[in-house]
């Protein structure tokens, strides 16, 4: 057996775009439902506050409005559900407030204008107590956030993961020993990776309906994981997970804030379970800003110590990361994503180690990169100066202390884990040809001389992703909560129709990753059936297999390749039938354009229809066969997936103003074998685009009193094309040997490596006026109190 | 982003739309509406009555008027900007509408409603200033004029009265020897987003020697302000990067410039000067 028309690797146009551009997707909000009524809510305007009482009697008075619901009418659902919660989410706070934007009471009105109004009428008594909005000052305990808590530290991760905290102290010794050495050189930097706010084009919106006869709810959510919502609401409601149908059509955007269960879905589901009538709430842009998870918000340490030629002895890293009020579904475990990769791709002892710690400000959770952008920013920042400080090329630094070719397969990181497989020297060489990094060099030596301030950053990154060996449910990576105990695994179902025509339904789905287009190709790859005539069906938990969702840049290294051996076994036994229909031995059978022929006789095929039809009329098939042409699999890798990369930026300095020009960005990534390159170049771009939006751009800003001064898109300013050079962008293949397609994952590459790349040359730009650091975004303003500083 | 409930009336005339501001008092009028309508869903600002001029006949012209140009209020910025009249003869007016927003907004919004709005970082604010523009306001009780100089109030305040509508912006021709400029610092960096400093400047030159010259700032302040000590500074110069220079170091003199997000006044008041120098240098060039 074997294919002769592939797929994969082939630009195909993305399928979903004529739809999304002419208008013609169906979001939540294109869904509407008889006698729907609308949700709004009344947030608390304190970070930390008792609710004393809430008066809602001029609200329910209100024509229209239908109910109001407080901390008493929920109180009996539990708090909000999450996996590795350690501090739950009330649904409705009738206690402790404690961030700005809390829920403490929902209204439901005839429609949304109406229950705004109601919203505002609803009179809540605060008595407000001391909040903890700085994040040092929460570490330092000098004020206790959970009541009955000891620290506002939630947990510790340290690494060597995995290691006896003796062992992982014996590396910190050995560190401090190296450092204290007359012939090495020690560089240590305290940085910020600030706060950010996920910014989805359509923020997220939830529509629910209960049926009272069949005791069912439909629910419609912009969400990542439609199945684990439809757990969570399940359970905190008391039904059967069967019960609950959780369908999460177009989304327009995630970036890990649709990520999680929020209470604002559990209350409209059960508001339409009481009501008897369909709930829908629209999240407005500022509580997407305050009320959805925020990102980011680390501040920590960074050291290396090394030989005066480049060999890095030892990288201590020693960060706090800002949880906000409450723990949701990864928030604890976004540092620990960040663990993963802290000592990079090299081979340098590492002692790491990251306090979580809550503060009184939003939660925080995943947003594109997940804790990794945080990581490798520290990581490639401290190489940076380390270069600078010996005076050699940043990037024989790099390569220097790259873990070598050689230790694949079976590398594993300084930091613990086991590696699939990389080759960071080759990768980090080609980019620098293909930018002509020498020319470059020259370029802004030349620029220097004539008074200009012209900077090149350089940055290499290994990120992990593609999250599911079967053993991570152990570390409470599964939806056990959600009354799913399953592990991450991928699934897809492949079925052959009777008309020749394939569908496939899947476990994850887009918010826009363009899925439908993927997909097609990995079974067309497997099948020889036209793209055009697969299917590619997602996000509604009432016909998909149990998935997980799209996070972690985990959906074609997993799911798609639980689709990629879905068609196999569909080809197995579509074989055995052509093979059957042909009168030839099953191993002679030969896929191709659209059907199967006897090898080396090309004359003498057969259709997929022909095939198909005996599968579905098994009489004219090998007796025994059973009819249909389907299968359902259910895959779990072997471990995460490792992308890797390099990027190159040169940007120019206005030293009167600050502002930042970036000349020119030059990525070369690599994330195993590519099923689309024009997707995966997508991919890459908002990639960085995002993490250029962090580097100069994006910050949450608090007021000492909890206050998000930039909650509006008019203080919280992200990249729009305007603001972007054209991207270079290149790839090196590595493939995986973790799944039968060597894809490694690319939806968080782009951001991982783009932030410090931009921040390494501005401060390559600035250095010669005396700057060694500036801390995110590098707003006009700072970078011009930076040289003003160093002046 | 759900505004409070309000009464919307798009009258086909002027005078219909005068009657009705004159009728209620708490109406507001709306043009373009690409400020007032993100206001009202936040509910910072909640007018009773919403008069939408948009669907007004005879309004959306920039005529010659010999020694002015006349802007209609609903000009959109994309037409201030691409004007030939208002490049040649108002050049800092049609380079500020060209930076106002983005191309939707440029698209929809109107180089009279953004200076009715008076936003502190907005573009056009200054360029007015600098040009000596005068505002067309009419009510149902006649029509007044009033000096750009005299128009900027406070943060999102003007001087129109709650019944009146600027009708027209008449922006007074560059003649010989005239030129101008507008500039900014963006939020974004570059020219892009408000103005965290914005400058517009105009010159006139008469036989080698700067005899009159305007400079106005935004972004700095809580409203867009004429820098009237750099123009007196640079007034019987050569108009050289020297003088330049030297009458940019009063940009903000009698300024009260302000912090905010995006800078400090230590910052702003060095921006004020870096900008308003550059925005002289290309009105002279």
């Amino acid at each position: 057996m074997a294919t002769t028309t592939s797929a994969l690797g082939g630009a195909i146009r993305r399928r979903e775009d004529p739809a999304l551009i002419q208008g013609h997707g169906r979001y939540v909000d294109d869904i509407k439902l008889p006698g729907e009524t609308a949700a709004a809510f009344v947030r608390s305007p304190f970070a930390r506050a008792k609710v004393l009482s809430i008066d809602a009697s001029e609200a329910l008075a209100m024509d229209g409005v239908v109910a109001v619901y407080t901390a008493a009418d929920v109180d009996s659902l539990g708090p909000l559900i999450a996996q590795l919660s350690f501090a739950p989410r009330p649904l409705l706070n009738g206690g402790e407030v404690k961030h700005v934007g809390e829920a403490v009471a929902m209204v439901v009105a005839e429609n949304r204008y109406l229950a705004q109004d109601a919203a505002d009428l609803v009179f809540v008594d605060y008595d407000p107590l001391e909040a903890v909005i700085d994040l040092k000052d929460a570490h330092s305990d000098r004020v206790i956030i959970h009541e009955g808590s000891e620290s506002n530290t939630i947990i510790s991760w340290a690494a060597p993961f995995g290691a006896e905290p003796e062992d992982q102290q014996a590396v910190r010794d050995q560190i401090e020993a190296d450092k204290s050495r007359d012939d090495t050189v020690v560089v240590s930097q305290e940085m910020i990776n600030q706060r950010l706010i996920p910014t989805a084009i359509e923020p997220r919106r939830v529509l629910a309906e209960w049926n009272p006869g069949y005791r069912s709810l439909n629910v419609w959510s912009s969400s990542q994981i439609p199945h684990a919502l439809a757990g969570g609401i399940a359970v905190s409601l008391g039904l059967p997970t069967t019960s609950v149908r959780v369908i999460a059509p177009e989304v327009g955007g995630g970036f890990g804030a649709k990520l999680n269960v929020y209470n604002d879905e559990i209350l409209v589901s059960w508001a339409a379970q009481q009501l008897a009538r369909p709930v829908r709430w629209v999240e407005t842009r500022r509580e997407a800003a305050n009320s959805t998870i925020q990102g980011r918000g680390w501040v920590g340490t960074a050291t290396i110590v090394g030989t005066t030629d480049g060999e890095i002895l030892g990288y201590d890293f020693d960060g706090i990361a800002d949880m906000g009020a409450y723990t949701q579904n990864f928030t604890v475990a976004i540092p620990f994503l960040g663990l993963f990769v802290g000592s990079g791709q090299y081979k340098m002892p590492t002692y790491w180690k990251i306090d979580c710690v809550a503060t009184n400000t939003t939660t925080t959770d995943a947003y594109r990169g997940a804790g990794r952008p945080e990581a490798v920013y520290y990581l490639e920042r401290i190489i940076d100066m380390y270069a600078r400080e010996i005076g050699m090329d940043p990037a024989d630094v790099r390569n220097k202390n790259f873990i070598p070719n050689e230790a694949f397969p079976g590398a594993v990181s300084p930091i613990g884990f086991a590696m699939d497989t990389g080759d960071y020297s080759t990768n980090l060489n080609e980019l620098l040809e293909v930018a002509d990094y020498a020319g470059m060099k020259a370029e802004r030596d030349a620029a220097r001389a004539a008074g200009r301030h012209v900077g090149i950053g350089l940055s290499s990154y290994v990120e992990v992703c593609g999250f599911a060996p079967s053993g991570l449910a152990d570390l409470g990576f599964n939806w056990a909560t959600y009354g799913l105990p399953t592990a991450f695994n991928g699934s897809g179902l492949v079925r052959v129709n009777p008309d020749a025509s394939a569908t496939v339904i899947i476990g994850t789905g887009p918010s826009g990753q363009a899925h439908q287009t993927t997909w097609a190709q990995i079974v067309s790859d497997r099948l020889g059936i036209e793209v055009d005539n697969i299917v590619v069906k997602h996000g509604d938990t009432g016909d998909s297999p149990m998935g997980i969702g799209t996070f972690g840049s985990r959906s074609a290294a997993v799911d798609g390749a639980a689709a990629y051996q879905a068609a196999d076994r569909v080809r197995e036994k579509a074989a055995k039938l052509a093979a059957h229909l042909l009168e030839a031995a099953e191993e002679d059978v030969v896929f191709a354009d659209g059907g199967a022929h006897v090898a080396g006789s090309p004359d003498s095929s057969v259709g997929w229809g022909d095939i198909a039809s005996i599968a579905y009329q098994v009489h004219k098939a090998p007796e025994g066969t059973e009819p249909g042409l389907e299968s359902e699999v259910f895959f779990t890798p072997s471990n995460a997936t490792w992308p890797f990369g390099s990027h190159l930026a040169m940007v120019e300095v206005d030293a009167d103003t600050g502002n930042v020009e970036i000349l020119r960005y030059v990525s070369m990534d690599d994330c195993g074998n590519v099923i689309n390159p024009m997707i995966v170049d997508g991919q890459v771009h908002g990639g960085i685009a995002q993490g250029i939006g962090q580097a100069l751009f994006e910050e949450a800003i608090y007021d000492a009193d909890g206050n998000l001064l930039s909650g509006s898109m008019v203080d919280y300013p992200i990249p729009t094309a305007g603001d972007l050079p054209a991207f270079e962008l290149h790839r090196t293949v590595t493939p995986t040997d973790v799944n039968p397609m060597g894809v490694k994952g690319i939806g968080e590459a782009g951001t991982i490596g783009s932030a410090q790349t931009i921040v390494n040359a501005v401060v390559d730009a600035v250095a010669p006026l005396g700057v060694t650091h500036i801390d995110m975004p590098l707003r006009p303003r700072r970078v011009w109190e930076a040289i003003q500083e160093a002046r | 982003m759900y505004p409070r409930q309000f009464e919307y009336s798009a009258p086909a005339s002027l005078d219909e739309a005068l009657a009705a501001l004159a009728n209620n008092p708490a109406a507001k009028v709306m043009s373009g509406g690409m400020s007032l309508i993100p206001m009202m869903k936040l509910r910072l600002f909640s007018p009773a009555v919403v008069v939408d001029i948009g669907k007004i006949g005879g309004l959306d012209s920039i005529e010659d008027r010999g020694d002015h140009l006349a802007i209609g209020a609903l000009v959109r910025h994309v037409a201030t900007a691409n004007s030939p009249l208002v490049q040649q003869y108002a050049a800092a007016l049609a380079k500020a509408a060209s930076l106002t927003g983005d191309p939707q907004v440029r698209n929809q919004g109107t180089t009279c409603g953004a200076i009715a709005h008076a936003d502190l970082a907005a573009d056009q604010t200054a360029a007015v200033l600098a040009l000596g523009a005068t505002m067309v306001a009419k009510s149902t009780g006649g029509t007044r004029e009033i000096a750009a100089a005299d128009f900027f109030v406070d943060t999102l305040t003007c001087a129109l009265q709650p019944d009146e509508i600027l009708v027209e912006l008449l922006v007074p021709k560059a003649g010989a020897g005239e030129g101008s400029a507008y500039t900014k610092l963006g939020r974004r960096g570059g020219e892009s987003d408000y103005a965290v400093a914005g400058a517009a400047a105009w010159v006139r030159k008469t036989n080698g020697s700067v005899d009159a010259a305007r400079v106005a700032l935004t972004g700095v302040g809580s409203k867009a302000v004429l820098a009237a000590a750099v123009g007196d500074a640079l007034v019987g110069s050569d108009g050289s990067a020297t003088a330049i220079e030297a009458a940019s170091a009063h940009a903000a003199e009698g300024v009260n410039v302000l912090e905010d997000l995006h800078g400090s006044v230590e910052y702003k008041t060095h921006l004020a000067k870096v900008y308003v120098q550059r925005a002289l240098t290309a009105a002279l060039t």
